[in-house]
């Protein structure tokens, strides 16, 4: 008999059989991410997710019996039934399993759930968004470290030996660990001398004395040669060590019309489009705050839920928006230490007399604060004032970016820009 | 009272697991079981759910399906719904037995007895696994066919692969050959004659299908016999064989999966004699270390934990309940046998005249070699066991509005529920009957299947989708016509192939 030990195999021997899993039901994964999202908050979107598919969409057809006909079963664990009873139908038809493969197999309308990886989860996210390549290895990226110099250390491979530190270092021990015998060498080597040249001593004494002195400067010598040229001691090696790159803080405004005219639908749409700017500040930022900010006619600030969620209907004034952004920004966000960014998605619907308001706002007081302004409009009718006066205050500030999208493949335009300046 | 234990905590080692299969190999030797030598093989949690994953093959091709079973696996481990399970044999010679590596040693032991012994020697002692299966050559062939797949997916590409793959997964079922003995794998052979079988096939097929120019003076041409000549129930040899449009390498896969699903066959047969088999010994062994003062109490407190709850039946309306758990059945009418021969009382003298009082060695060693599900129930459930297990038999027929139950427990009832119990696992009858019975050989090339229906029990709606796939696999059209007992058609089906 032998006892073999595997553990050290690989242990991704399914791997290959998973990944054509997914590549088989991509379809069916993409709608199952896409609920996902709707579900899931915006902070949440960076991680892998369980995902649920029908199981009726991927059963492998087998010539098996269905239901109906006539079958016989036996059950264990009678108590009160006595032969010839009659009993109801227990729901959901033929009740009982067949024999002992009923429970895996059974038809049950359950979903088959499991588990993406974030890289995946991402892939299918991005996919619907037509992201560039480079854009979605941006976004998948993990938060990148730098290396850098950290002095010097005892331990680490040989390619990284600093060799002159490493001498130094040898050099050092050399003289330090030879230090003591040079002396006594020195001393041997003198009192040798001096025994030579001292007649004084009896010829026999003479001898003996140097035959001794020549013995211990022999044998200091050897110690002295038995001090290694360069021992592991020595060695130094160039320490790195990493830090995270993003250091700064950020902090974005999610804004969103919620008037009547915003339906589900289109707030799905700039859900992807907050989701999407999230991403791309989750890379640069350690720390990012969310502050999400509804308006009709009024602003409020919300959480997360409501603002997605709850429906208000009325006009809309665009500007109270903004001047509760900028209000925020005062009392909590102090531009010196924070990099804010911002969203605004709204269907175009404003008070005509808001938007040159909302234009001056914008072009003399937000601008000047944030790094990047992005703002969509969901319609697909023309556009309305506020879009002109956003317009020119595109044609001031280079940092603001505008776009009118009908589906969520037009989001990524809005952003190009700002993933320009990353790739470059 | 100082025992000679073995090992005192539950860590193990290599050493202690030597030791161990040493000693519960002493006690096999007295027990007269005859295994294959084995292997044992040390594997993480994951590893065992890749394991899991392939179905138990240690080497397998690549295919989606093994994909969807992993997660399923993975997934149920993670929400904690199933202990992976202690065991993982494979019949070969060697008979390798996986241990995971967070088990404690009582669970490595249990395995140990369980596994290598216990499945080693139903392996090789039962004559299903004696005629249809060749432990030493099925690693071989399924190293054969993962590279011959990968091959394949290189050549042809992934896609084309897979769709013929698909194909003759569905009718994996429909690939065993029941009655007649297969030739026995073996993979140096096969590699080397599958060139030259290619070849020939082809020519044979050609040769099948060659139309003769016939003069057209010449009357009405005689009616030609059917084809096949006999209905055949292996569909996959039969496309396998026959079908005319199956490129070469098509037709290699085809066979592969039909001679995995061959191998497999007879456990799918011997589910509860394997199990019950297995557990019986290792009860058996165990106990027999421990009454010998080699394991602790502890040992045996822990074991006896997991030997119960391996062995528990929750009644039929328990929310647990999912069919008769064949490791109860199993274990509980191997125990009840050895207790017939031991020990028997007037009644199991009346129902088991032969064995009863006989040597228990011997009569549990021939039930093990000579049964399968089906026969060794039908043989050997006794009155008592279908007392203890409150066993009762439902009638559900789908034109009453009402259930009935037919037999219970007693004197009336005993025999009823045996054969009914039996039956249940005969895959034969599990499983429903279709056979190719036609190919219009002369005309269309259309292929005709014929399902039996017993007892009204139709095929489930998928079967629309299965001829879809015998129809990839057959390259014309394909019908499929039901009959009921008395031979008349009661519903046709049809797939046609597109272009």
């Amino acid at each position: 008999m032998q006892i073999i030990d595997r553990r050290l195999n690989g242990k991704n021997k399914s791997a290959v059989n998973r990944q054509r899993f997914i590549r088989r039901y991509r379809e069916q994964i993409r709608q199952a991410v896409s609920r996902t999202i709707s579900e899931r908050s915006i902070s949440d979107i960076d991680s892998g997710e369980k995902i649920n598919i029908p199981r009726r969409d991927i059963q492998e057809p087998s010539f098996h019996h269905g239901q109906g006909g006539v079958r016989e079963t036996i059950l264990p664990g009678n108590r009160e039934f006595v032969s010839g009873d009659k009993l109801r139908r227990p729901e959901g038809g033929q009740g009982s399993g067949q024999g002992g493969q009923a429970s895996d197999q059974g038809e049950g309308e359950d979903d088959f759930v499991f588990q993406l990886s974030r890289e995946e989860f991402l892939e299918f996210f991005f996919d619907d968004l037509a992201l560039p390549d480079m854009v979605k290895t941006q976004l998948a990226k993990v938060t990148e470290n730098r290396r850098v110099r950290a002095g010097y250390t005892h331990q680490g491979i040989p390619t990284n030996i600093n060799v002159i530190r490493s001498m130094q270092g040898a050099l050092a021990r050399r003289i330090a660990i030879g230090g003591p015998h040079r002396r006594k060498l020195n001393e041997a080597r003198e009192q040798l001398a001096a025994v030579q040249a001292d007649l004084s001593l009896s010829e026999e004494k003479r001898e003996e004395r140097i035959a001794a002195l020549e013995a211990e400067i022999k044998h200091l010598e050897a110690r002295l040669r038995a001090i290694p040229f360069i021992d592991d001691y020595d060695l130094r090696y160039n320490n790195r060590i990493e830090i995270p790159k993003p250091t700064a803080r950020a902090v974005m405004f999610c804004i969103m019309d919620v008037s009547g005219s915003m339906d589900e639908q289109r707030k799905e749409i700039a859900k992807r489009f907050f989701i999407l700017l999230y991403l791309f500040l989750t890379r640069h930022y350690e720390h990012i705050e969310l502050v999400f900010i509804r308006h009709h006619t009024s602003a409020t600030e919300v959480d997360e839920e409501t603002f997605f969620h709850s429906r208000e209907t009325g006009g809309t004034i665009v500007s109270s928006a903004l001047k509760l952004m900028l209000e925020i920004v005062r009392e909590r966000y102090d531009d010196s230490s924070w990099n804010i960014y911002a969203a605004q998605a709204s269907d175009g619907d404003n008070w005509t007399d808001d938007s040159p308001l909302c234009g001056k706002l914008m072009t003399d007081e937000i601008m000047p604060l944030v790094q990047y302004f992005a703002y969509v409009e969901i319609t697909p009718s023309e556009h309305q004032s506020l879009w002109h006066q956003y317009a020119q205050v595109g044609a001031i500030h280079g940092h603001f970016a505008q776009q009118s999208i009908a589906g969520v493949e037009d989001i990524y335009p809005v952003f190009r820009k700002l993933f320009k300046k990353e790739a470059a | 009272m100082s025992g000679d234990y073995l090992s005192e905590g539950s860590e193990w080692t290599f050493e202690l697991i030597e030791l161990y299969n040493r000693e519960i190999g002493l006690i096999a030797e007295e027990y007269r079981l005859d295994t294959y030598p084995r292997q044992i093989e040390i594997i993480s949690a994951e590893q065992m759910m890749d394991a899991y994953a392939t179905v138990g093959m240690p080497i397998g091709y690549h295919h989606w399906s093994f994909g969807k079973k992993f997660l399923q696996v993975e997934q149920s481990y993670r929400r904690g719904q199933m202990g992976l399970a202690y065991e993982i044999v494979i019949n070969s010679n060697p008979c390798i037995a996986y241990l995971m590596e967070e088990n404690s040693m009582t669970m490595q032991a249990l395995v140990i007895a369980h596994a290598a012994y216990g499945h080693n020697s139903f392996f090789k002692g039962n004559y299903l696994f004696r005629a249809w299966t060749n432990a030493d050559a099925i690693i071989d062939y399924l190293l054969f066919a993962r590279h011959f797949i990968s091959d394949c997916e290189e050549r042809y590409g992934e896609e084309a692969v897979e769709k013929v793959l698909d194909s003759c997964h569905t009718l994996m079922n429909f690939g065993v050959d029941r009655y007649r003995h297969p030739p026995q794998l073996s993979a140096r052979k096969e590699r080397a004659r599958q060139q030259e079988r290619e070849a020939y096939m082809q020519t044979q097929i050609n040769d099948l299908w060659r139309t003769i120019p016939r003069k057209p003076t010449e009357a009405v041409p005689p009616e030609r016999a059917n084809y096949p000549a006999e209905p055949q129930e292996n569909i996959l040899y039969f496309i396998e064989k026959n079908a005319p449009l199956l490129r070469p390498w098509e037709r290699e896969i085809v066979r592969i999966v039909r001679k995995i699903a061959q191998y497999f066959y007879p456990q799918r047969q011997t589910q509860v004699m394997n199990e019950g088999w297995a557990t019986f010994w290792h009860y058996t062994l165990l106990n027999t270390l421990y009454d010998r003062n080699k394991v602790t109490d502890g040992f045996m407190l822990e074991f006896l934990h997991s030997h119960s709850s391996v062995i528990y039946q929750p009644p039929f309306d328990h929310r647990y309940y999912s069919g008769i758990n064949p490791y109860t059945l199993g274990y509980a009418m191997m125990t009840d046998l050895r207790r017939i021969c031991e020990e028997p009382t007037d009644e199991d003298r009346r129902w088991f005249p032969d064995i009863a009082g006989s040597d228990w060695l011997e009569t549990l060693d021939y039930a093990m070699r000579n049964f399968r599900d089906e026969s060794f129930i039908s043989q050997f459930l006794s009155p008592r066991m279908i007392r203890e297990l409150k066993l009762f038999s439902v009638l559900d027929d789908d034109r009453k509005n009402r259930l009935e139950v037919t037999a219970i427990h007693d004197e009336d009832g005993y025999r009823h529920i045996r054969k009914t119990l039996s039956d249940h696992y005969n895959l034969s009858h599990n499983e429903p009957n279709i056979q190719v019975v036609h190919v219009d050989i002369e005309g269309d090339r259309s292929l005709t299947l014929r399902h039996h229906q017993s007892k009204r029990r139709p095929l489930h709606r998928s079967a629309d989708e299965v001829l879809k796939h015998v129809s990839r696999l057959w390259g014309f059209d394909v019908y499929m016509e039901t009959v009921d007992e008395t031979g008349k058609i009661v519903k046709t089906r049809e797939c046609k192939v597109d272009s």
